[in-house]
């Protein structure tokens, strides 16, 4: 082997494959999470635009995959659900965006632990490569769902997708915990030991206080859906008796299991399950509550009520699983006690929408890209967030549960409005991580088309679910009265191929601002947080040991008597405040 | 931007009021006894949501609009006294819907068997639903899937030819019940969890492999209606259909002296 001694120059290649391949710097790392998610959303999208098209049009052959069948469908309705949720929602707004503005909001050139940071996004690769192949092994992904249910999950002769495809999901989501839990370790460590002197609990922006409680969620509820997804493996494969119970006959073959129960799958799921939902959002909302603020020009309105509020429902997240089994066969007392539960997670919910909303009122908006994301969310969250207490009765519950009403419930508060919070994110910190502008021509085009595409899709959709339209048909033609929704569906599928060709506007903006974007000075936006007190892009050592200190809470906009209209949390105290 | 914000938030949601109002897909006519207290409760929800939902985009457009107006923003961290008069408003609102909701699932969830119900054994099979009906004798026979289930040869459940209650037990592919009468569903599953869903009757309950579920229906109105299989099951989830005939007493009597005469 070739020796290196310290003062010989490292070969260029291999300088670059350090610097953006095998890097353990937080801001490279970031924007790998965020590559790879946009390629997860953009696979994600594809499906769900063939499945629309299936749905509607089943006979129609598609270039390159010829006619989808029933089995197809419930693959990439899979392979869709775990795509956006894992790797998309789960993802970016926690690990892309957290990873590289995380240190930099508090004052730190790096996370807790680099290394640790690596392992934990090649981890999340892997499993998302894993994930990808299921599409291609003989009998296609698992038809199971994104929720994989057992016994369906746990016989392979249950359905096509059931064998291999059904091993390599529980390999990708398994290994997926894994990066998951390393990363939260990191997000955890970095809160509470890397904060900038001065940078107070107090003093934290709003998305930083998300990340930390999204990080504790998913190191406790990732931890949970491992342990689960080891027994439905040892189910499968090692002869163990989780999930089966006696005496089935799956296609006219006797299983041999005995003494399981199909509805610890479920709890076990759903404990991680529910709080997947806030991990999924809580980042979101942060993002949202500091871009309402920065382009309100005005402070966070009840910043303290904000902070409670996040933290009451990350700790009510654990308590509210079983809303998810009114009609599962659970005793039916539970469902009183989830039923409450899930009503007072509504209330902290309440509190962000009213302090959006006072934090916008008075203000003296710039409505920048981001600033129009921001406020769709807003009328997102209120739109989705509204039917929240509906499905919290178990009784409505009971009628709406399976049906097309839950779609749309949860892509409005959780996909819509966590995309929105995305892409608001991506054009505000693209000058930081890039040293460019996006186009905000480009930017609003994109997102009235979203805007539109998103109410259009779900909007009927509550209408179908009333009508009493199962979720998860791959075709209309089984039952008559689904059959007779068929226009709906045929409108909403057209509105899909619409809004996802709209998204093309935000690649195109994307990839051509990275490269010819007007270049973005240090604080493109007037922010007060630390980010925006580096260089754009942020340089290599962040910091640099020049430690920021912090004199200020996050949100000092249009501060009384001060000569600009904020003042940067680490500016002298003597500025004003 | 601002005006467009307002007219597009304005548009929104006067589109969405029009499609709950007009509804050209709404739920089926309910014909059982549960359904019109359960139409109450989503009159009730979709009302007080339908409310806060208008309420919501409006301001939120409202006070995009109006910052048009000002040179320089507010410098304004929050009013507790708001804060805390919406949050109590907000909770005692939702607790309030909370507990109404309560009530009906309670109503509903009845535990104890009504006394004289007609007793009906549902199987969910992929992609197959299968009605039991306990005959004359009134007990339902042994059944063993793993040992005599043969669909093809007339015994899809896999009923004991050694057990003598078994032998006038009816199976059928349809749910035949009579009108006016409780009814309990005693829900099984065969090989994954299926849901039995009969939407104009406000039913649905998940069939679950290895449980005795109970559960209780009473239709009023003699007809034709579908019940969908709303657990995802396997490829055939979609088409899996049955029909439930709702007859009058005599009829529902024939039927079964008819069957019992073919088996």
């Amino acid at each position: 082997m070739r020796q290196i001694s310290p003062t010989s120059p490292e070969p260029r290649a291999s300088r670059f494959l350090r610097r953006y391949l095998f890097s353990a710097d937080h801001k490279v790392i970031g924007v790998q999470y965020f590559f790879l998610s946009l390629a997860a959303a953009l696979a994600g999208a594809v499906l769900s635009l063939l499945m629309r098209i299936h749905l509607v049009w089943p006979h129609m052959a598609i270039p390159l995959l010829g006619e989808i069948k029933p089995e197809n469908y419930l693959g990439f309705l899979t392979v869709h659900g775990t795509l956006m949720v894992f790797f998309v929602l789960s993802t970016v707004p926690q690990n892309g965006f957290g990873t590289y503005f995380l240190p930099l909001q508090l004052g730190a050139s790096e996370m807790a632990f680099p290394g640790l940071n690596m392992v934990g996004f090649w981890t999340v690769l892997v499993s998302f490569l894993v994930l990808m192949t299921a599409l291609f092994v003989p009998g296609g992904a698992s038809i199971a769902g994104w929720t994989q249910y057992a016994p369906l999950s746990a016989i392979a002769a249950a359905g096509p997708g059931q064998g291999t495809g059904t091993d390599l999901w529980l390999i990708s989501i398994g290994l997926f915990c894994v990066g998951t839990v390393l990363s939260a370790i990191n997000f955890i460590t970095t809160t509470v030991r890397r904060r900038a002197p001065g940078m107070d609990w107090m003093r934290m922006p709003l998305p930083c206080w998300a990340w930390f409680v999204t990080a504790i969620l998913s190191l406790l509820a990732f931890s949970i859906l491992l342990a689960a997804l080891v027994m439905l493996m040892l189910d499968r494969h090692a002869g163990t008796n989780f999930f089966v119970p006696a005496g089935l006959v799956v296609s006219g073959r006797a299983v041999e299991h005995s003494g399981g129960s199909p509805l610890l799958w479920q709890h076990l799921f759903w404990f991680f399950g529910h709080p997947e939902v806030y991990i999924a959002i809580l980042p979101a909302m942060g993002i949202t509550s500091h871009l309402l603020s920065v382009f309100s020009r005005k402070p966070v309105f009840g910043y303290k009520a904000m902070v409670t509020a996040t933290l009451a429902i990350g700790a009510l997240g654990f308590m509210v699983w079983g809303h998810h089994m009114f009609v599962s066969g659970m005793n039916p007392y539970a469902g009183f006690a989830f039923s409450t539960l899930t009503t007072a997670i509504a209330v902290p919910s309440a509190i962000k929408v009213f302090n959006w909303l006072g934090t916008i009122y008075g203000g003296r908006i710039r409505f920048s890209t981001p600033m129009l994301f921001s406020i769709g969310f807003v009328s997102l969250f209120i739109t989705g967030g509204l039917t929240g207490p509906l499905l919290a009765q178990p009784a409505l519950d009971a009628y709406l549960h399976d049906t097309y009403f839950v779609v749309a419930h949860f892509h409005l508060i959780m996909a819509m409005a966590g995309l929105f919070a995305v892409f608001a994110a991506t054009h505000f910190w693209f000058p930081k991580m890039f040293g460019r502008m996006m186009n905000e021509r480009l930017g609003a085009l994109h997102f009235w088309i979203t805007l539109a595409g998103a109410y259009a899709i779900f909007m009927p959709m509550h209408l179908l679910g009333i009508a009493g339209h199962p979720r998860r048909y791959s075709e209309l033609t089984g039952v008559q009265y689904v059959a007779a929704m068929a226009p709906l569906q045929k409108f909403i599928t057209v509105a899909v191929i619409v809004t996802v060709a709209g998204q093309l506007v935000f690649l195109v903006n994307l990839f051509w601002s990275m490269l010819k974007g007007p270049r973005a000075g240090a604080n493109p936006w007037d922010c007060s947080t630390l980010e925006w007190t580096l260089a754009s892009p942020a340089p290599v050592a962040g910091f640099a040991g020049r430690l920021p200190v912090v004199n200020r809470g996050p949100y000092e906009y249009s501060v009384p008597g001060a000569e600009v209209d904020f003042l940067p949390q680490d500016a002298p105290a003597t500025h004003g405040s | 931007m601002a005006i467009a914000l307002l007219l597009a938030l304005i548009l929104i949601t006067l589109a969405s009021a029009c499609l709950f109002v007009v509804h050209p897909w709404w739920f089926p006519a309910g014909v059982s006894a549960q359904a019109a207290a359960m139409d109450h409760g989503f009159k009730v929800a979709l009302w007080l949501l339908g409310t806060l939902f208008i309420a919501g985009q409006i301001t939120l457009a409202f006070f995009v609009v109006r910052s048009r107006r000002r040179a320089k923003a507010a410098y304004y961290q929050g009013n507790w006294r708001f804060e805390a008069a919406w949050t109590l408003t907000i909770a005692a609102l939702f607790f309030w819907f909370n507990v109404s909701g309560e009530k009906l699932w309670s109503r509903m969830m009845i535990h104890h068997g009504a006394p004289g119900a007609v007793q009906v054994e549902v199987t969910g099979a992929q992609f197959q639903w299968y009605f039991r009906y306990p005959g004359a004798d009134g007990v339902f026979g042994r059944t063993n899937a793993q040992k005599f289930a043969h669909p093809e040869e007339g015994n899809p459940l896999g009923l004991d030819p050694a057990d003598p209650a078994g032998r006038d037990d009816i199976v059928s592919a349809a749910l035949v019940l009579p009108a006016n009468r409780d009814i309990e569903l005693i829900l099984h599953a065969q090989d994954v969890i299926h849901s039995l869903f009969i939407p104009a009757m406000r039913f649905k309950q998940d069939a679950v492999p290895g449980m005795s579920i109970h559960a209780q229906i009473r239709p009023v109105q003699p007809g034709n209606y579908e019940i969908a299989c709303a657990e995802l099951c396997g490829t055939g989830h979609y088409r899996m259909r049955a029909a439930v005939r709702v007859v009058s007493e005599e009829q529902f009597a024939a039927w079964q002296k008819a069957r019992a005469a073919n088996e």
